[in-house]
């Protein structure tokens, strides 16, 4: 989790703007609606990339689409280093794979194993998947447990945990993948008001210790905060991208302040 | 009631409840035990999305439950040998019980499958999990506690219907009070006597199944 952990992501000052995701052209339909409609994202090495807009308008099947949970028309994903994953070209269950090894999610419905303890939930990809020796899965998972707060946690299983901690075990089992990129969906969504702020703060802290992450969020302020680029869409386009000073402070699209002012005005 | 008649009902009390610990029970385990392996394979052929593979599943389960068990006992133990093949009486009733059983189960099974949130598979996926491993390690044992209540239905229905194999001369519960009424004539009391037995074996068993559901209940994703 530090940075001088060979696993972890490099500064962000290392590779200045080098970007460790590139995804162009992503369409997809659902029925007759096209939902994305040629959308094109670059997620710079160690910056965090915060996608707003308004619900419906295509954020989560952007954010599905960089995993392969998702599978557009048409449309490439591309880690630095790793194979382009042409959609139109139907991709392999190898190279989804591929997008999925690289990358970890957060669900807006934590999506925890419900038969399963947080200590299991957190060290069954490690285990399982990644084929690491258990004894170390489960020093590493400790630790990151222990760092969110929820060390005391480790044996109880998620119905006896409360949303925000169900959230932070989601987050915990995330990071025990040592992924290069986080995709957060809603992360605070389905959360009471009063628990959000625990989630943001580990959220905040991955940020400061320079993970690549795409981040869908109504959280503005917290955008503002961590974010190195919003992107605005709408419609299922990408309507404006930027820094924070720019998208949020002074937008340049009528649609993005209309949605700007609609979210202050509540 | 005659003094000889309860004595009847006595001595007929362990042949019959031997019936049931030699014949009945034994006999529904291992109907269920294989039937559920059937079952779980059928399911999955169902769910999958080659279509000639999901088809044979459809008309398997289709005619399994559009035909009465009897007829299908009879169909391997009666029909079979007049094409050659002989099959005894035990595993004739094993072989029709565990293909019922197959053909039900997988319903539930299938709809157990369905009903776990898409969430949980995706959770899978994004942890670097194949399908199978998914299915293995994350599905199957959610989907196994929301089978609980369904399955011990169908296997308390079994254990009702392995009577059924008196009729191909297998010697359980049923056929126990059968031979003991024909030889002394007290059909009533005889055959009120197997029905009281199979209730309590029944009763027994709804009341496990309370207890396994109560435990199961809490780790089910809502
Ligand atoms: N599986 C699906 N089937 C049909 N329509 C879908 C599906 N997923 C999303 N949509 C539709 O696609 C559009 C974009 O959805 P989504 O990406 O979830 O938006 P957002 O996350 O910005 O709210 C919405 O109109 C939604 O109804
Ligand atoms: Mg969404």
């Amino acid at each position: 989790m530090s940075p001088t952990d060979p696993l972890a992501p490099e500064p962000a000052d290392a590779i200045i703007a080098a970007p460790l995701l590139t995804a162009r052209g992503i369409r997809k339909s659902f029925g007759d609606v096209e939902v994305l409609k040629s959308i094109d994202l670059t997620v710079p090495r160690g910056n965090v990339v915060a996608l707003i807009g308004p619900s419906g308008s295509g954020k989560t099947t952007v954010l599905r689409s960089l995993n392969g949970l998702e599978v557009p028309e048409a449309g490439t994903v591309e880690f630095s280093g790793g194979d382009v994953v042409d959609y139109s070209r139907n991709p392999t269950k190898r190279q989804l794979a591929s997008l999925r090894d690289r990358s970890a999610m957060v669900f807006q419905q934590f999506n925890l194993f419900p038969h399963r303890t947080v200590l299991e939930n957190v060290i069954e990809g490690p285990v399982q998947v990644q084929k690491r020796p258990k004894a170390e899965a489960i020093a590493d998972a400790r630790a990151l447990l222990e760092r969110v707060g929820l060390g005391a946690k480790a044996d109880a299983y998620p119905f006896e945990l409360s949303g925000g901690q169900q959230q932070r075990v989601g987050i915990v089992r995330a990071l025990a993948l040592k992924p290069q990129l986080l995709l957060f969906d809603e992360p605070t969504s389905a959360l009471d008001p009063e628990l959000v702020g625990d989630v943001l703060d580990v959220i905040r802290e991955l940020a400061t210790e320079g993970w690549t992450m795409v981040l869908v969020t109504h959280e503005l302020t917290f955008a503002s905060h961590v974010a190195d680029t919003i992107v605005f869409m709408d419609g299922g386009v990408v309507v404006e991208s930027g820094p924070p000073s720019e998208v949020l402070q002074n937008p340049r699209e009528a649609r993005t302040k209309q949605f700007l002012h609609r979210l202050l005005d509540r | 009631m005659t003094e000889s008649l309860w004595d009847l009902l006595l001595r007929s009390l362990l042949p019959i409840v031997g019936g049931a610990l030699t014949g009945t029970i034994p006999l529904a385990l291992l109907s269920f035990a294989l039937g559920l392996v059937i079952a779980l394979g059928v399911a999955l052929m169902r769910l999958s999305r080659i279509w000639i593979v999901s088809g044979i599943a459809r008309v398997y389960i289709s005619i399994i439950r559009g035909t009465p068990l009897l007829v299908q006992l009879f169909v391997i133990f009666y029909g079979l040998p007049s094409i050659g093949v002989l099959v005894d009486p035990w595993p004739s009733a094993i072989i029709a019980f565990s293909l019922n059983v197959g053909g039900y189960a997988a319903e539930v099974i299938r709809a157990a499958i369905l009903s776990v949130p898409k969430g949980q598979w995706e959770a899978g996926y994004t942890i670097g999990m194949s399908r199978g491993q998914t299915l293995v390690r994350v599905i199957l044992p959610q989907a196994a506690r929301v089978s609980v209540p369904p399955l011990s239905n169908t296997f308390i229905s079994l254990v009702k219907d392995t009577s059924l194999a008196s009729l191909i001369l297998v010697t359980e519960l049923f056929r126990q009070a059968q031979q003991i009424a024909a030889f002394s004539q007290e059909f009533m009391a005889l055959y009120i006597e197997a029905a009281v037995v199979y209730w309590v074996i029944c009763l027994v068993l709804s009341s496990a199944q309370s207890v396994l559901e109560k435990r199961l209940d809490r780790y089910v994703a809502h």
